[in-house]
């Protein structure tokens, strides 16, 4: 009997390990489907549209400029202030939202999770993707602002590395997505941990090397802290990659892909212990 | 005979909800009562009075279900509130897990347990066959393949490409049970959700549910109260009652079952005071204290038979001019009618036990609900409730066979007289077919 196509078998015990990717896999053309809504909805009766993709980081950069450029005096490490910011701005706003998007699956969606199965992790995967695209596009205009520098003679990118930028992508991607869906598998029990979600994450920024270069930094505990944040070490490498100045920092780099897998197994370990039995507790 | 093959078969399943409330607590209230529990001291956050016991008092909603459902089989699930069909059905279509047992399916499970899940608002209906069928687990190039069956059966093809925040409830009911009968699942479950819609489309519907589990042979798991709908639909229905099957085979048995043991809940002899009265709030002095139902064992009647009742009634002071009154509706809520005593005798403080009959020639099948009053008439003929209780009993009158209350009603109507009024020779009639 077990050979039939579609043979499945639910028991009251589940393996601690089994993390259906399989299943998940099965359910391709839906995560597909939920990234193309994500872009559907997202933009619907807005003047400006999917401008707002390009709006929204130069916008905050601006900010950026003017309070720790301008008025904090901070240095940018002869980097151009526009750039500099918008590449911190775009890489940031990859993580928190891939983190923030997923911290709430269970509860935004109870209703749907609440009717119908399928693989509960397609909803974090297309999150993680259309936030990924998003990246892209915002990406774009970090390529013609670089070209105009490069002309320029501003700054001299490391062309040859690259091709490690989509792994920096997926690295932050999975890293946010790992946080968001551990936190999204203890609200369905714990509801204040989403109040403290958009706060701890606007705190984080500021540990991050993301409106400051990490070589303005003293020897300190803070700079020991934000070497240890484990999304120092992929920012730095990004600015290092596009902009051309900069270090490597192979140990926040190993901290960060050690933390990263570690917080991604338990996160899917907790999701889907979590996924059997929420519609009893949300 | 050839052998069925199974499609799901469920051992031992077990559903426990822990009662009172759980969950939604705060981190802070949970780390201190378990810091409480360790030091052995009293729980902080239990209410005054709360037991501690009551906490983890547990209950069963489903109790050890065991139940094997064969391809092709219609399956009509019927049980009171509160008998876990719905959570059976939960189980089934995995959206919560079950506490102890096993289910195995043998196949791909489609649920509708509610109309439109997985719909998005802004999303055009084209868009929404998509979305909802990959929720429900097809792959793009099934649904590709069936996108126009789709559209044809759910009647809006006109509006398939506005967004769905437009569509009328039943426009949405519509595009979503299209989607759903479509799917190539082998295993559906529909809870009640052709409660929507029009008649018409819900003899579609059924006709279409019907023709799924017999020529496609996929299996059918339908919960309904309506048992019309069932008796349509279903070729073999389980009962349930606290978490059990009590009742398993044939559909009309089982209705028949069903029906019995809800009457029998209601029993014919019943205290009044722990229903809900209606008295204007205050105290009129007087209370509907007893009611039985005489001559019978359990509520169930006979066209033709009288219905007498014996009630018993507490007075504080001398009553003058009251008046008994029986209201019945159906047990879809429908009024029927209302009917009047004669006038009481007066009565003197103390309890008095009225004896009251009425014959229920007029009514033809079903289930009634009986409202019960004591009115009282003033001088000017105004009438001023003194007791009232809604639904203070249930009773059945079983009918003739013959008679389909959807399609006769509930009553019988006064005879229809006739005469014949004029004749013309047989030789006119074939001058007329002839002509045609």
């Amino acid at each position: 009997m077990s050979t039939l196509p579609y043979y499945k078998k639910i028991s009251a015990k589940h393996p601690l390990f089994d993390l259906k990717i399989r299943e998940v896999w099965n359910y391709r053309d839906l995560i597909l489907l939920f990234t193309k809504r994500n872009f559907a909805i997202c933009y619907k009766q807005t003047i400006l549209g999917p401008l707002w993709l390009f709006l929204n980081p130069l916008l905050s950069s601006y900010i950026h400029m003017i309070v720790f450029g301008d008025i904090a005096g901070l240095s940018t490490d002869k980097i151009p202030k526009l750039l500099f910011y918008f590449t911190g701005t775009a890489v940031w706003g990859l993580f928190s939202s891939c983190l923030i998007g997923n911290s709430n699956t269970f509860v935004a969606n109870a209703g749907l999770f609440g009717k119908v199965y399928f693989p509960r992790l397609t909803v974090s995967i297309s999150n993680v993707l259309s936030n990924g695209i998003k990246f892209v596009i915002q990406f774009s205009l970090i390529i013609i602002l670089i070209l105009y520098y490069v002309i320029k003679e501003v700054i001299l990118p490391h062309w040859l590395l690259w091709f490690f930028i989509p792994i920096i992508l997926i690295h932050l991607g999975l890293m946010g997505m790992g946080i968001g869906i551990f936190i999204s598998s203890i609200t369905t029990k714990y509801r204040d941990l989403s109040v403290l979600v958009s706060f701890g994450v606007s705190l984080w920024m500021y540990v991050t090397p993301i409106v400051y270069p990490i070589s303005q930094l003293k020897d300190s505990l803070l700079k020991r802290i934000i070497l240890l944040n484990p999304v120092t070490g992929p920012t730095e490498l990004f600015r290092y990659i596009i902009l051309g100045h900069g270090t490597i920092l192979y140990k926040s780099l190993f901290i960060s892909w050690a933390f990263t897998l570690i917080i991604l197994l338990s996160a899917l370990i907790i999701f889907n212990h979590v996924e059997r039995t929420f519609m009893d507790t949300v | 005979m050839e052998k069925r093959k199974p499609a799901l078969n469920l051992t031992g399943v077990k559903k426990e909800y822990r009662l009172g409330s759980i969950g939604g607590h705060t981190l802070q209230e949970d780390l201190q009562s378990w810091w409480a529990k360790l030091q052995k001291k009293e729980n902080p956050n239990l209410k005054i009075g709360q037991k501690a016991h009551l906490i983890c008092q547990r209950f069963m909603v489903l109790d050890g279900i065991d139940l094997t459902v064969y391809q092709g089989e219609t399956l009509g699930i019927i049980g009171s509130n509160g008998a876990g069909k719905s959570t059976l059905l939960k189980l089934i279509s995995q959206v919560t897990a079950p506490t102890e047992g096993e289910i195995e399916l043998f196949g791909r499970v489609t649920s509708m347990l509610e109309v439109g899940t997985g719909f998005h608002r802004e999303l055009t209906g084209r868009e929404n066959i998509y979305m909802n069928g990959a929720i429900l687990g097809m792959k793009k190039a099934e649904i590709d393949a069936q996108l126009e069956k789709i559209i044809d059966f759910s009647e809006i093809r006109p509006f398939i490409d506005t967004p769905v925040k437009r569509y009328s409830s039943g426009m949405f009911v519509k595009l979503a049970f299209s989607v759903a009968v479509h799917l190539k699942s082998e295993i559906i479950i529909m809870d009640e959700v052709l409660a929507v819609g029009d008649m018409a489309f819900q003899k579609k519907c059924l006709k279409k549910m019907s023709d799924i589990a017999k020529k496609d042979g996929r299996t059918v798991l339908y919960v309904s109260h309506n048992m019309d709908t069932i008796r349509n639909l279903c070729d073999r229905c389980i009962v349930l009652d606290s978490g059990r099957i009590i009742y398993d085979g044939e559909t009309e048995q089982a209705i028949a079952f069903y029906m019995n043991k809800s009457i029998r809940e209601n029993s014919v002899d019943m205290d009044l005071l722990q229903k809900s009265h209606s008295s204007g709030g205050v105290d009129n002095g007087i209370q509907m204290e007893h009611l039985t139902l005489l001559n019978k064992e359990i509520p169930v009647y006979t066209e033709n038979e009288t219905l007498t009742m014996l009630l018993t009634l507490q007075t504080s002071m001398p009553m003058k001019n009251l008046y008994f009154r029986l209201t019945l509706r159906t047990d879809k809520d429908v009024g029927l009618g209302t009917g009047w005593s004669e006038t009481i005798p007066e009565l003197h403080p103390g309890q008095t036990k009225i004896l009251l009959s009425m014959t229920l020639d007029s009514l033809a099948k079903g289930c009634f609900y009986a409202s019960i009053g004591i009115y009282h008439n003033d001088l000017s003929g105004n009438q001023q409730i003194l007791d009232h209780i809604t639904r203070a009993f249930k009773f059945e009158i079983l009918g003739a066979s013959l008679w389909n209350i959807r399609a006769h009603g509930y009553i019988h109507l006064p005879e229809i007289c006739l005469s014949i009024q004029d004749y013309s020779p047989q030789t006119t009639n074939k001058k007329l077919s002839g002509n045609r």
